[in-house]
């Protein structure tokens, strides 16, 4: 029995607001425990929330960008329960009047775009951070304890966990663009929940729905997903039913363990927070959002395949992060052709930044320069392998590309005169093998080039010498 | 205390200093140390707060509170000072920062000279709830001070200050006040900032000023009241003016008649009835008016305010300050053990009641339902404001009763704050003023109540009862 999965994500995205939801404490990663802490996200007797105003502006970006609809109104509500990293007792969040309802999200999966529609977003405060100590103690930092949180909930639009980490992607490029999250997983910026349940595919009737938390990366998003259709399937073509509970995901030994009753039982006892004035949103600050959003990413990627030529598997990379889409741009904008600039990017550049575990904002050459280079490979002064050393040794001296070539008397060898010669000489030297060409194995033309580009000291234009080779030895037939 | 303009009169000559005057204070709570008002005194850090005024003053400030005597409630924060708002739970926590009232009224000049004495967290009508043990009544020490803010009461009666700073959400500034015989203001809400002030019902606290007369209380309440960027609720309101004359002639005086039925102890309406009456002879418009829902206060009170604490005093855990239990093998029973062990019977009392009106089920049913009842509570004051100018009415149903009284029957505990509960709920102004003395020299007291922000016209109208209508201390 095939049946359908049914999947909805529940996604918290920390927002890259300078200081917390509530009070002015800052929000880096990384800092030293309890450095990032004030009386007020430490929940002292006598201190008070204040809305930090920046965050409901970056969330209103993302509402906007989704197509959500804003409530002019919304309110805070108190999500009560004990534990240690929340200090208050309660978590700062919404309910009933959220930020935002509606929408959708659209990606790309399989080929095909998706869409998959929104349920709500809304704001809230995120908790401190425990580490639980072998020795049945626990450590608690509240250095996270009050950043400012957006949560997305999708409807059970989902039909695979294959297609649920493509939204979970396409979620993470639509918030880094936006500016609103680094969507940095291993950092903790996104953290995901799924509620899955299976659909039978013959009575259409809608099963009961289980909880995967604990998924902190893409991958394990996946496998979760994976693990948990694969178990309700196996329950149901057992003839068991599919319990409602929550279960908690274990990477290190791939699968999913049910929390406690105890645990994951919790009546919130939500109400409106008393300490927080009514959210509203002016149309003014709305329009002045509005005006101001990015272009969204998928629709950054399409332009780029319309207006640069270039191709969409090259233009889906350039566009997944902002910083790249924007440097690729500025490239062009200084003279690169967008064909090599793309390949300048995608090879040369990817591989070094990661390389050197470095972002796009960090890497040393600037536009200009990299355009530099990209304007003497459309000039048939460099081949690709020549760019490639150039490049590097504009990282090592700093200076740029065409001081290099200058430097090294690189120019480009493709006047015939300077040619023939050579392309004689290789052939002249090699008979059996020219011989073994002309009686069919083609493929020997890579033995002659290899030949040349030595002889020739790796310059050259490669096009050139090339189509001079074939004709030398169309030549020889006779 | 000698009277605050007498003392700056005396500082302005060259007479006596803030240090002198401090030290006064600290003496006087020193021998008045039977009444248990006061908890908590640092001689030390008092008296470099008055030497530091004094340069202030010596270099030519004008410092608008300088040689004023202040004591603070323990349930509001300052700097380097023990709070512990009475309960076991916070154990010997020091509070890192101040309360935006406390600070404000110590850069005016005021000097605090002591913390006072109070029920657990805000929760009593006695201060007989307090890890110190009860406070007593200046005028009769078999007696309560009252409560929350009895400590606060009982200390400017006896002379120990000139003002106190109380909290007030159902009744806990006017009803001492009216016990001891002081003026008791609980101002409307948003008038002064809530940052710093251990919240018990965040929609309904307020810190209060208890005093010995109206010129007094209206320079402390213009010293600390106003908008605070600290405190969302804070509101931005014109302050009263300092000068405290009226026109009585035309003042429409409200009388609301479900103030005055039965359970009204016999003394107290005798002397609000002559204070009605002589209201009238000079010139002001008494008249009878009705407010229906006053009898649905109590209930929507309890629910509004015991909700908003369950949820407030979570974070009273024993986890990061205050009281940890000694012996605990889970997480839970941290939990369990400090807050069982640190909170006193009453606040888990209304922990449970208030968990309970939040619990799934039954949130709309208790919450909400006694949100829309305050709301109608609200509304109908606002709506008698129209044809009145201010309300009269006792504070409380029965002057300060005997130490151990009510300590067997919560809810009879709880019926005393019959008359000072609307008020809260409606965020309206209220003022708890001295009108006479029982037989037995016990307080009594009426209450004014006034339309937002009314605080001014409530302590000009307060002064001139003071000065006319013959009853005074």
């Amino acid at each position: 029995m095939n049946y359908i999965p049914v999947i909805g994500l529940e996604v918290h995205a920390q927002l890259s607001t300078r200081s917390k939801a509530f009070c002015s404490c800052a929000t880096d990663y990384g800092a030293p425990p309890n450095s990032q802490t004030c009386p007020i996200c430490q929940g002292m007797p006598g201190v008070l929330p204040v809305l930090n105003r920046e965050m409901a502006g970056l969330a209103m970006r993302l509402a906007l960008a989704v197509g959500s609809k804003i409530r002019r109104v919304s309110q805070f509500a108190r999500k009560n329960y004990f534990y240690p990293d929340l200090p208050k007792g309660y978590q700062i969040s919404q309910y009933d009047q959220p930020l935002a309802e509606g929408g959708a999200l659209e990606f790309d999966h399989d080929g095909a775009e998706k869409s998959v529609r929104i349920r709500r977003i809304h704001l809230e405060e995120d908790a401190g951070k425990s580490f639980h100590l072998d020795a049945g103690s626990t450590l608690v930092d509240l250095n996270r304890c009050g950043v400012p949180l957006v949560e997305i909930v999708s409807e059970p639009d989902l039909t695979s966990p294959q297609e649920a980490r493509a939204y979970l992607n396409g979620l993470k490029r639509l918030l880094e663009h936006l500016q609103i999250c680094s969507g940095d997983m291993e950092k903790g910026a996104l953290r995901c929940d799924a509620n899955v349940s299976l659909q039978d595919p013959a009575s259409g009737e809608f099963g009961t729905a289980t909880e995967v938390k604990n998924l902190n990366s893409f991958r394990s998003v996946q496998r979760a997903l994976e693990y948990e259709v694969f178990r309700q399937a196996a329950v149901l073509t057992a003839g068991g039913k599919v319990v409602r509970e929550t279960l908690l995901w274990d990477e290190a030994a791939d699968e999913a363990r049910p929390m406690r009753r105890k645990e994951a039982a919790h009546d919130y006892r939500y109400f409106p927070e008393p300490d927080l004035v009514l959210l509203e949103i002016c149309e003014a600050r709305l329009e002045e959002v509005r005006a101001n959003l990015p272009e969204l990413p998928r629709r950054r990627a399409k332009r780029f395949v319309r207006q640069y030529g270039i191709h969409p598997a090259q233009a889906e990379i350039l566009c997944d992060q902002a910083g790249l889409a924007d440097y690729y741009e500025a490239v062009i904008a200084a003279g690169g052709s967008a064909l090599h600039s793309a390949n300048l990017m995608l090879v040369d550049v990817l591989r070094h930044l990661k390389e050197r575990g470095i972002s796009i904002e960090e890497f040393a050459l600037s536009p200009p320069m990299l355009a530099g280079l990209a304007k003497l490979m459309g000039e048939g002064i460099l081949s690709a392998g020549l760019a490639r050393e150039v490049f590097q040794e504009m990282l090592t001296t700093g200076h740029d590309a065409a001081q290099i070539v200058q430097r090294r008397g690189i120019s480009l060898v493709g006047d015939e005169d300077a040619i023939l010669p050579l392309i004689g000489q290789v052939l002249d030297e090699n008979p059996s093998e020219v011989a073994r060409y002309l009686s069919g194995e083609t493929k020997l033309s890579r033995f002659f080039m290899g030949r040349l580009m030595k002889l020739m000291g790796g310059q050259g234009d490669p096009a050139k010498i090339s189509l001079l080779l074939d004709r030398e030895l169309q030549k020889r037939k006779a | 205390m000698r009277a605050l303009r007498e003392v700056q009169e005396d500082l302005r000559g060259g007479r006596t200093t803030v240090a002198a005057v401090a030290q006064m204070a600290l003496d006087r709570i020193a021998a008045a140390a039977q009444l248990n008002a006061v908890v908590c005194a640092r001689p030390e850090a008092t008296l470099s707060d008055a030497a530091s005024v004094d340069a202030h003053r010596q270099a030519g400030e004008t410092l608008p509170l300088a040689g004023l005597t202040l004591i603070v409630k323990d349930n509001i924060a300052q700097q380097g000072w023990p709070l512990t708002c009475a309960s076991r739970i916070l154990g010997d926590f020091i509070s890192p920062y101040d309360a935006t009232a406390v600070q404000r009224l110590r850069d005016a000049g005021a000097v605090v000279v002591g913390r006072a004495n109070m029920d657990e967290f805000g929760m009593g009508s006695s201060t007989e709830f307090s890890r110190f043990g009860s406070a007593r009544n200046p005028h009769d020490p078999t007696r309560v001070a009252g409560g929350s803010s009895g400590g606060s009461a009982a200390a400017v009666a006896a002379g120990l200050c000139h003002a106190a700073l109380g909290t007030d959400t159902g009744g806990s500034v006017r009803q001492p006040a009216a016990f001891c015989g002081v003026y008791g203001l609980k101002p409307t809400y948003g008038r002064v900032s809530r940052y710093g002030l251990v919240a018990f019902a965040s929609s309904l606290d307020q810190i209060g000023v208890l005093a010995g007369c109206p010129e007094e209380l209206l320079a402390v309440f213009r010293a600390m009241a106003g908008k605070d960027p600290r405190d969302e609720t804070s509101e931005e309101a014109p302050l009263p003016d300092d000068d405290l004359s009226i026109n009585l002639s035309g003042l429409k005086i409200g009388l609301p008649r479900e103030y005055y039925g039965e359970g009204l102890s016999p003394e107290i309406r005798r002397d609000i009835e002559r204070l009605q009456e002589r209201l009238r002879s000079l010139g002001a418009d008494v008249k009878e008016i009705s407010l229906s829902h006053t009898r649905y206060a109590i209930p929507a009170y309890y629910i509004v305010a015991n909700a908003e604490a369950s949820s407030n005093l979570a974070r009273y855990d024993g986890v990061r300050y205050g009281r940890r239990a000694a012996q605990y093998e889970t997480l839970e029973q941290l939990y369990v053990r400090s807050r069982s062990e640190g909170f006193g019977d009453e606040v888990k009392r209304r922990i449970m009641l208030g968990t309970y009106a939040l619990s799934a089920g039954y949130y709309e049913a208790y919450y909400a339902r006694a949100q829309k009842v305050r709301r109608l509570i609200r509304d109908e004051f606002l709506a008698a404001f129209a044809d009145v100018d201010v309300m009269l009415t006792p504070t409380t149903p029965m002057p300060a009763f005997k130490l151990g009284e009510k300590l067997d029957d919560p809810l009879a505990m709880y019926l005393s704050d019959v008359f000072t509960t609307p008020a809260s709920l409606a965020g309206i102004p209220a003022l708890s003023i001295p009108i006479g003395k029982t037989a037995e020299g016990l307080p009594i007291a009426a209450q004014l109540l006034g339309p937002h922000f009314s605080e001014g016209l409530l302590l000009k109208t307060a002064k001139y009862i003071e000065l006319n209508c013959g009853f005074g201390q």
